[in-house]
């Protein structure tokens, strides 16, 4: 294919940037990391019994959509969304694994339902009232990639807009030492098939090429610790600040790259 | 309503699981009324229940240059890769098509955790133990990741993990990147192997039976938890016009709550007439329906109410009384059983049940039968409210 998409909204989140407004400009140069910013994403759109259960996974996750959502102005309850992460909610994942190590039958149920991968797509659509499809899924370091394909597949496919988001919090335990993710970082676009608000993104698979983020790692200026999961999703990011017209290409699968004009 | 879509044709499948290793030993249980469930003799602490546990998993050894992917998943995977015709068919494809044009969309829900929990039974002053000190099997990808490097498939690759629908919204996914033609083909599936995490942690939320799963059953108490391997190769009609099709496809959401089903089974009933609309056929036309009837009291009192969507004459079953609930391969496994039911002019009984609800009696599959099947569906409904159906139908037969 090639399809033209309008990203007609942005979210994001990264300590001490809990918004797109704000870490557009620490991009852009014009601002810096602020320091009295909060620690944890809010989850602000999850009803208050939810949010108290919520893992820091899903605040982030939800807090990143409802920015893209309400910069498009558009009612999440009807659009269809795509959520990726490369290892999803992994202080769950350490606690469910040092708890069967320990006392299998002492394990908590509300953790456990927290730890699916879908568990961000589950929570948004209860708190949103969305009754289209969702999804969550996964493509290791390739993640940010190949859920954005999936998602403006599915823009193109039905003709409908797709909320998309990426997100990833940091690891703690032992398990940390296989992800390298020590910082939370989340990226959400609004993908509409048609109007004009936003930068149009023109999307085409193409040959694969060397993967110039994989031991990178994720460079946010100010801001230590790394998320290399979502080195690619800044990529983009960076380039929506600059305003320019410009080309992104972000391996894809083992054969294939995901190749991007972006037009502000 | 979504438009008519193009059919596809599955042109190999595969299926594992406590059945058996490949088809034959899938229809013939299904023939038979055999079921796979046996005493759990798997989790690392006792724990009083029925598991379906494919045969002899811990005996694969993958390919050297494979090896670095060995854990419980990708050696199912593996022993799920090697039947019915599968590498022969997936070579064609690449052969045919260029191994780009060939994309791989596979679910699980639980991937190789129990590898994570491994390491952590066996953590050395709080690191990995060496054996276990690889990344790429740490993470949700790690099947999908596997299987593109087990059959080099190229094109676009993701894991979808909706929890129990995970595999049977691949066959959508797959379907959106052949229709807009990023892909001439594509291998969907699905593997979830058993684990801990899904032992205690369904047991936790009091959802595992003591006795064995009893679909549809008033005495029904629960969940057997199984564990299998489901593929299937998907082309475009025209490539083989004889082959059984994947015919429509619906996803939605319950948005109600993570882990009890909406109660008038909504995102369900959406994502029913969404399949039909996209097959464009009515519900009067369904033959056969693969229920997902997890045999938990929620679950099937509301799937019991899609019933009366459709004629006395449409057979239904839970098959989870043969195979256990195998989680995120269930969508692909209970495809490929719905994709059998058409081949072989079998209808699958709902194995467990002998005391049926009355809402769901009139429609459900007591006994094993030989019928025709032209159309056949399968329900696949997650935690997290998230739903998917899928319609299958017969190839051409002149």
């Amino acid at each position: 294919m090639s399809a033209t998409l309008r990203i007609a909204g942005v979210g994001a989140w990264a300590p001490g940037a809990p918004d797109w407004q704000h870490l557009r400009k620490i991009l852009r140069g014009e601002s810096a990391p602020a320091d009295d910013a909060p620690a944890r994403p809010a989850g602000a759109v999850l009803p208050a019994a939810e949010r108290r259960r919520a893992p820091d996974g899903v605040r982030l996750a939800a807090d990143i959509a409802e920015q893209a959502a309400a910069m498009a102005g558009i009612d999440p309850a009807t659009v269809p969304c795509v959520f990726a992460s490369t290892h999803g909610e992994v202080a769950i994942t350490d606690y469910v694994c040092e708890t069967l190590a320990r006392a299998p039958l002492e394990l908590s149920p509300t953790k456990f339902h927290n730890s699916v991968l879908n568990a961000p797509a589950g929570y948004w659509t209860i708190a949103t009232g969305c009754t289209a499809a969702s999804s969550a899924v996964t493509a290791h370091h390739r993640s940010f990639a190949a859920g954005l394909l999936e998602a403006a597949v599915f823009a193109c496919a039905e003709g409908t807009p797709v909320l998309f988001a990426s997100s990833d919090v940091a690891s703690t335990g032992p398990l940390a030492q296989m992800t390298r993710t020590s910082l939370a970082f989340g990226v959400a676009l609004l993908l509409a098939p048609d109007g004009r608000k936003g930068a149009a993104i023109d999307l085409a698979l193409a040959d694969a090429v060397d993967e110039p983020f994989a031991d990178s790692g994720l460079a946010l200026p100010g801001v230590a610790g790394d998320n290399p999961a979502n080195a690619h999703a800044l990529a983009l990011l960076q380039r929506l600040a600059a305003g320019t017209t410009s080309r992104l290409r972000l391996p894809l699968s083992t054969g294939l790259s995901l190749d991007m004009e972006i037009t502000p | 309503m979504p438009p008519r879509i193009e059919p596809l044709a599955i042109v190999a499948m595969s299926a594992t699981s406590a059945l058996g290793h490949g088809l034959a030993a899938h229809l013939d249980a299904l023939r038979d009324g055999r079921g796979g469930l046996t005493p759990n003799d798997f989790s690392s602490a006792h724990l009083e229940c029925r598991i379906g546990r494919v045969a002899g998993v811990e005996a694969i050894t993958l390919p050297t240059a494979l090896g670095h992917w060995d854990c419980r998943n990708n050696r199912l995977a593996w022993l799920g890769l090697q039947q019915d015709g599968l590498p022969d068919a997936v070579a064609a494809s690449v052969a045919r098509y260029g191994a780009t044009r060939v994309a791989l969309v596979l679910g699980t829900s639980t991937t190789s955790i129990g590898s994570t929990e491994d390491a952590y039974r066996r953590l050395d002053h709080g690191r990995f133990p060496s054996d276990l000190q690889r990344p790429e099997i740490h993470t949700p990808h790690s099947l999908t990741a596997f299987v593109a490097d087990a059959t080099g498939i190229a094109g676009p690759a993701l894991t979808i993990s909706t929890a129990c629908s995970s595999s049977a919204k691949v066959f959508a996914s797959a379907e959106r990147l052949m229709r807009l033609g990023l892909a001439d083909a594509a291998l969907v599936g699905g593997v979830d192997t058993l684990c801990d995490s899904v032992l205690f942690g369904f047991h936790s939320l009091e959802l595992v039976s003591p006795n064995g799963c009893r679909p549809f059953d008033t005495r029904r108490d629960g969940i057997s938890i199984g564990e299998a391997a489901g593929f299937a190769l998907l082309e475009r009609a025209t490539a083989a016009p004889r082959a059984p099709r994947l015919l429509g496809h619906g996803e939605s959401s319950d948005a109600h709550h993570m882990s009890t089903p909406h109660p008038e089974g909504r995102g369900a009933l959406s994502a029913l007439d969404d399949a039909l609309a996209r097959a464009g056929i009515g519900a009067e036309t369904v033959d056969y329906i693969n229920l997902h009837g997890t045999a938990t009291p929620k679950n099937d009192e509301v799937e019991a109410k899609l019933l009366p969507r459709f004629p006395a004459r449409t057979r239904a079953s839970s098959t989870k009384g043969f195979t256990g609930h195998t989680l995120g391969a269930a969508g692909a496994l209970e495809a490929v059983i719905a994709l059998l039911a058409i081949e072989h002019g079998i209808v699958p009984p709902n194995l467990g049940c002998s005391e049926p609800m009355p809402e769901a009696s009139p429609w459900l599959a007591l006994q094993p039968a030989e019928r025709r099947i032209d159309i056949a569906l399968s329900n696949s409904f997650g935690f997290g409210g998230n739903n998917a159906c899928l319609v299958f139908g017969r190839g051409d037969t002149a």
